[in-house]
């Protein structure tokens, strides 16, 4: 049974932030880069002031897996890179708490372009 | 015979014969009886879709000819247009044929311009066949002017669906048919401030206005002289503030207006958002479905306009206003 609640936390959260998303492109003229730029500064707002933890507590892959959660990934390690190097570390931990999100979107993006081709949708 | 923007053909020219190629979505819409041929896919075995879109266009010109048992000697000179970079797809076309070519970009009012333009050759005496012919493809077209299919962007509630197709018209000095160009009226340059690149409608209504207005100064007819009035690809928003703008310039467009861009797709179904645009949309809906009414007779007035939005992927990046063209053509059975 609580593995069903956790679902339903996760489907419910990521839905939220998709609806938002939905609501922007509706709503305003922002281009969908700029739509995803603003999730992921939300999501490093969020985490800078402290609030990202606990919905990532809640939400678990619901709020991690939007790009919020990246936001948020690199907010959380500038601020550890801070803590661990001094002021440089604020340029170095962000991108090495990325570190797996980048390679890994651009591995999975080369292989799926090596195997796939672009149709109409 | 000039008066203002408005061309008066001395002698009407001939839209002997027609031929239509549609992408496969077209071809599940309400006009699918009416198109000559239909894709089951829009890649036709190329490596890309521009190749496929240059493949549609040599196919529609090659199927007129032979339908018209003409060779390419007997053609004086193609005038087309499509939507990519140079009008690219166009040259690629033309390297394949020995005719004559000259090239034109009005982005989707193309048609239009295609069709005064070998009317008024005709019409001097200069030429005795000419071919219009205009491309455009869906995935092409939105690598062109928004993003390449690959990013995979959610689409707006006020885009459109570019078509995919290919369609010409021969038009001749000879009487072959009854269906004449009779009048032209010229566009021009119309831009009202619209600067969002997914909102072509509300950006081309304003010079589909100007066009029209300016029409009914030049020929001193009202909006019921005509059996259709059909605008290119303005879509379900556009047409309505088209019918507002005309309007409040004291004409009533009334129950005999619609828009290709409507008339091609089903909303309810197929996911266009406000409907067809493209190069190809009013070219499609001319040459198949408005073509064979009036060859059957169902209608004799009709005042085609098809509408282009001038933008470019530069343009809309750099956040300038979309200017807007209109050419309208009045086309009746005589």
């Amino acid at each position: 049974m609580e593995i069903f609640l956790t679902y339903l936390k996760v489907f419910v959260i990521g839905g939220f932030v998709c609806l938002l998303g939905q609501l922007l492109i509706n709503f305003t003229k922002l281009t969908s880069a700029r739509i995803l730029v603003v999730f992921l500064l939300l999501g490093l707002v969020l985490e800078s002031v402290g609030l990202f933890e606990p919905i990532k507590q809640f939400a678990k892959a619901g709020a991690t897996i939007p790009i919020t959660g990246f936001g948020a990934n690199l907010a959380r390690g500038a601020i550890e890179g801070v803590k661990e190097k001094g002021l440089f570390g604020a340029l170095t931990g962000g991108i090495q708490a990325g570190a797996m999100g980048i390679s890994i979107a651009i591995f999975v993006g080369f292989v799926i372009a090596l195997v796939s081709r672009p149709h109409t949708k | 015979m000039m008066k203002n923007r408005t061309i008066f053909f001395q002698k009407p020219v001939c839209i002997a014969e027609t031929a239509t190629i549609a992408g496969p979505k077209e071809g599940e819409g309400p006009l699918r009886n009416y198109f000559h041929n239909i894709l089951s896919n829009d890649i036709l075995g190329q490596k890309s879709f521009e190749r496929a879109e240059i493949k549609m266009h040599i196919y529609v010109i090659k199927n007129l000819l032979n339908r018209m048992r003409l060779t390419e000697d007997d053609i004086d000179c193609v005038f087309c247009g499509d939507l990519l970079d140079e009008i690219i797809g166009c040259n690629y076309t033309m390297r394949e044929f020995d005719i004559p070519f000259m090239g034109l970009y009005n982005a989707c009012a193309t048609f239009g311009e295609a069709l005064i333009i070998g009317s008024t050759m005709i019409n001097a005496g200069y030429m005795k066949k000419v071919i219009c012919s205009t491309t455009s493809h869906f995935s092409t077209a939105e690598r062109q002017y928004r993003y390449p299919l690959e990013l995979g962007s959610q689409r707006t509630p006020l885009s459109q669906w570019t078509v995919t197709g290919a369609g010409c018209s021969l038009l001749t000095a000879d009487d072959t048919s009854r269906i004449k160009i009779v009048a032209g009226t010229l566009g021009r340059v119309v831009d009202y401030g619209v600067a969002d690149a997914n909102d072509m409608g509300a950006a081309m209504a304003p010079a589909a206005m100007d066009t029209i207005v300016a029409h009914f100064k030049d020929t001193g007819r009202n909006p019921d002289y005509y059996d259709l009035i059909v605008t290119g690809d303005l879509g379900h928003s556009g047409s309505r503030i088209l019918q507002k703008l005309v309007k409040d310039k004291g004409y009533d467009l009334g129950d005999n207006y619609t828009d290709c861009g409507i008339l091609i797709y089903n909303r309810e179904g197929q996911d266009v958002m406000q409907g067809g645009s493209g190069a190809c949309c009013c070219n499609l809906v001319f040459n198949s479905y408005i073509y064979s009414q009036l060859k059957r007779g169902k209608l004799k007035k009709v005042l085609f306009i098809p509408t282009g939005a001038l933008v470019s992927k530069v343009s809309s990046l750099q956040g300038e206003t979309i200017p807007a063209i209109a050419h309208a053509v009045d086309i009746e059975v005589l």
